[in-house]
């Protein structure tokens, strides 16, 4: 009667199979000189593996909407966290500020 | 906590509602059927974590901000650190990720055995995790990498460098990442921003190491609840929130892999 999803266990050896690669990848990058790419490679490869652990690991795929939503949102917010912060600190001594913000 | 009192006959809002069958004993008064209890309990969990990830954001914007004005400090202090030790201990904490998955499918499953195994699998690989990290911090002390009064680095010219790094004026740092970019900072600019980066190293690794040790203390509870045989395929809320916290911990890790250890190995 459960509506809960159980996943095969092949899933989840899959899964942790790909996130060995997927560090093992990271570190192979980290020693290859791509210049200003070298941090974008590194994070994107990081973003790909939490993708793969909430969506799987924490059955995101398999949750409800709202769950789903909640869990964009927490993202959504760090995005926002971050675009104020560095707003700040990117236009700091601009020329064109005001005196009074400068 | 008796629950034959409130739902009288005939006034459930449910239709598909089973009134010849008794309620699970698991089911709260406020919750009209098991999985309306799960969703309820995963949408709370999740709210939760959502408060976590913005309390790990904030550290991660100021490691950001700090990489960006002091690049060449966190490149060379990060070059310091033990790359192998971090690649184990991702291996063993995304392992215990897996074993973690598997217990709370062994409780989805009616596998009182296997979830007791898979949990004590889980504890095991956490507390290898926190063991390295030991390690790792009883180097940092040898080796006066703990911001403080005894902190002390010297850069490390990579070979072929030449160790004449002009001692410009302090504030002159202008490299932003490029790669193959000259040394820039003196010796004592090198020592107070290699100090920023530590400061964030230790912050953010013991936090994330507080977060594995509530989950141990966690994970030996709902074990012994396992073992008592207190979860079946209906209930087992414990296991499946404790997982949920548990795989977030690991993906705060996944984040904090290449950002302390990987800065810039090329070169």
């Amino acid at each position: 009667m459960s509506s809960v999803h159980v996943s095969p266990i092949k899933v989840y050896v899959s899964i942790f199979a790909a996130l060995m690669v997927l560090s093992a990848i990271t570190v192979g990058a980290a020693f290859v000189n791509l210049g200003s790419l070298n941090p974008v490679v590194a994070l994107a490869i990081a973003v790909l593996k939490a993708t793969l652990v909430i969506l799987f690991f924490m059955h995101v795929k398999y949750s409800s909407r709202l769950t789903q939503i909640t869990v964009v949102l927490s993202f959504f917010f760090v995005a926002i966290l971050f675009a104020e912060t560095f707003m700040d600190y990117a236009t700091r001594g601009m020329p064109f500020l005001p005196p009074m913000l400068k | 906590m008796s629950n034959g009192i409130a739902h009288a006959e005939g006034a459930s809002p449910m239709p598909g509602h089973d009134h010849a069958h008794a309620h699970h004993p698991a089911l709260q008064h406020h919750f009209s059927t098991m999985s309306q209890q799960r969703e309820a309990g995963v949408l709370g969990m999740w709210v939760f974590l959502l408060t976590e990830v913005l309390f790990f954001g904030g550290l991660f914007v100021t490691y950001t901000i700090y990489r960006h004005w002091y690049y060449e400090a966190f490149a060379a202090a990060s070059k310091s650190i033990a790359i192998s030790w971090g690649l184990f201990n991702t291996v063993v904490l995304i392992g215990s990720s897996l074993t973690m998955a598997l217990a709370v499918r062994s409780a989805q499953t009616n596998q009182r055995k296997a979830t007791v195994n898979w949990l004590l699998a889980t504890i095991v690989l956490g507390t290898v995790f926190l063991g390295v990290k030991g390690i790792e911090y009883a180097e940092k002390f040898e080796h006066h990498h703990v911001p403080g009064t005894s902190f002390q680095f010297a850069h490390e010219p990579a070979p072929g460098e030449a160790h004449e790094a002009p001692a410009v004026a302090e504030g002159s740092s202008t490299a932003l990442g490029a790669g193959g970019h000259v040394a820039t900072m003196g010796p004592d600019e090198l020592q107070r921003t290699t100090q920023i980066f530590f400061s964030l190293y230790f912050t953010m690794t013991g936090l994330h190491a507080l977060h594995m040790i509530v989950g141990i203390g966690i994970l030996i509870v709902i074990t012994w609840m396992a073992h008592k045989g207190r979860f079946d395929s209906e209930w087992h809320a414990p296991v499946e929130m404790t997982g949920l916290y548990w795989h977030f911990v690991d993906i705060v890790w996944i984040f904090l892999f290449p950002l302390l250890y990987l800065v810039e190995r090329h070169n």
